[in-house]
């Protein structure tokens, strides 16, 4: 029952997720954290930031972790196989129709409808892991006094970095994590 | 197919397991990443696909949902050996993150309360976010810098949706993608209509 859970979950994920890159994260917090607790907004940040420092696109990695997780190598091959499974079906019927007719217009209509939204998407999914992050909880904390300064002032700073520097991600987040254990290890409260 | 029966089918499939999932194992970044490197080693290195038909098949795994480095391994595949080929690129695309995630899956739960970890990844969660609010913010300011209203509007309209009216994500899409085609076949059907009046007709691929 647990696989077919689990296999449905990620055949929703692989379905519906439009644009590459983050595009998936909206869909797999909804289905593994807020439908199915299978893992905390806390561990589904942690799988990001893995997923963000291995090989390999978001999806797979978060079916191949939440797999394991819930019903061990069964069912990591059994998430990850659900995920790719749309991808394979759809990809393979679109192949199809273009070695035959030549044109895929329908489908690049829709996703210039996509593209818009799939950003907006992304932008949410982004600003709950940044919350949780910051404050532990998915929305802003009610008062002054929950507010972390130094946490918010590393967050402030590494984007205008990002934005302005540019440099490898991986950089970034590797940075930041170090910065946060050499803190914590002085005794500055992050 | 004919092209590759100079080689013997097995090394053919072997070829294209091991070159996928070395691809898949080493390249870090994601999609925008590993695609151009695909092009590079299929196109350029070993010649099995022209250079015009892997820009098609490119638009076609961006255009199918899923990872775009999944889509377009199978394509490749599919390209190149047919259905066995497109089962050989998946699965060598999809083993490297599988076993690693795998195993940091049994070794996460042995670690997650250590004090170090857990700061490390509080950390690097920051660092996560950071670099995710990027990434949207150069998607966000390319579709304002194209000055057209509606992909605009659509933008805010599904952000006020999910995160304040927590609409649900999948209504959201299918939505979307309705909308996008129908003004797209409607744009094309309006320009056909033109073009025909002038007697000028240009296929045009990129919707307006």
């Amino acid at each position: 029952m647990i696989y077919l859970q689990l296999m449905w979950s990620f055949i929703q994920i692989g379905l519906f997720s439009f644009g590459g890159g983050y595009a998936a994260l909206p869909l797999i917090q909804k289905q593994v954290v807020e439908i199915h607790n299978w893992l905390t907004l806390q561990e589904f940040a942690d799988v990001v930031t893995i997923s963000q420092m291995t090989p390999g696109p978001i999806a797979i990695n978060a079916a191949s972790f939440v797999g394991t997780k819930v019903a061990g190598l069964g069912g990591s091959l059994i998430a990850t196989f659900g995920n790719v499974l749309p991808s394979l079906c759809i990809v393979l019927f679109l192949a199809w129709i273009y070695f035959r007719f030549r044109t895929l217009r329908a489908m690049q209509g829709a996703l210039t409808g996509l593209r818009p939204a799939v950003v907006a998407l992304i932008a949410s999914a982004g600003l709950s892991i940044l919350f949780v992050a910051l404050f532990g909880s998915e929305t802003l904390p009610g008062t002054i006094a929950q507010l972390k300064p130094y946490p918010i002032l590393m967050a402030v700073a590494g984007f205008i970095i990002m934005r302005l520097v540019k440099p490898n991600p991986i950089l970034m987040i590797l940075g930041l994590g170090a910065l946060t254990v050499v803190l914590s290890l002085v005794g500055i409260p992050v | 197919m004919d092209d590759f029966k100079d080689i013997s089918r097995k090394k053919l499939l072997w070829t294209l397991f091991h070159s996928t999932f070395t691809l898949s194992a080493f390249t870090f970044g994601g999609g925008y990443v590993i695609v151009p490197l695909m092009r590079k080693m299929f196109v350029d290195r070993y010649h099995w696909i022209e250079e015009q038909e892997m820009l098609d098949l490119i638009a076609i795994a961006q255009a199918a949902p899923g990872p775009m480095a999944v889509n377009t391994s199978i394509l490749v595949g599919y390209k190149i050996a047919g259905i066995p080929g497109a089962l050989i690129t998946l699965l060598g695309t999809v083993l490297p993150p599988l076993i690693i995630l795998t195993a940091f899956s049994y070794i996460y739960e042995a670690i997650k309360d250590n004090v170090i970890i857990k700061t490390l990844f509080y950390g690097m969660n920051i660092g996560v976010a950071v670099v995710i609010l990027d990434a949207v913010s150069t998607l966000a300011l390319t579709l304002l810098k194209q000055k057209k209203v509606w992909p605009i509007l659509v933008m805010i309209a599904a952000f006020i949706a999910t995160y304040m009216m927590e609409v649900d994500i999948v209504i959201i899409i299918v939505c979307c993608a309705v909308l996008g085609v129908s003004l797209t076949l409607i744009a094309d059907a309006l320009a056909k209509r033109k073009a025909t009046g002038t007697g000028t007709s240009g296929e045009r691929r990129h919707p307006q």
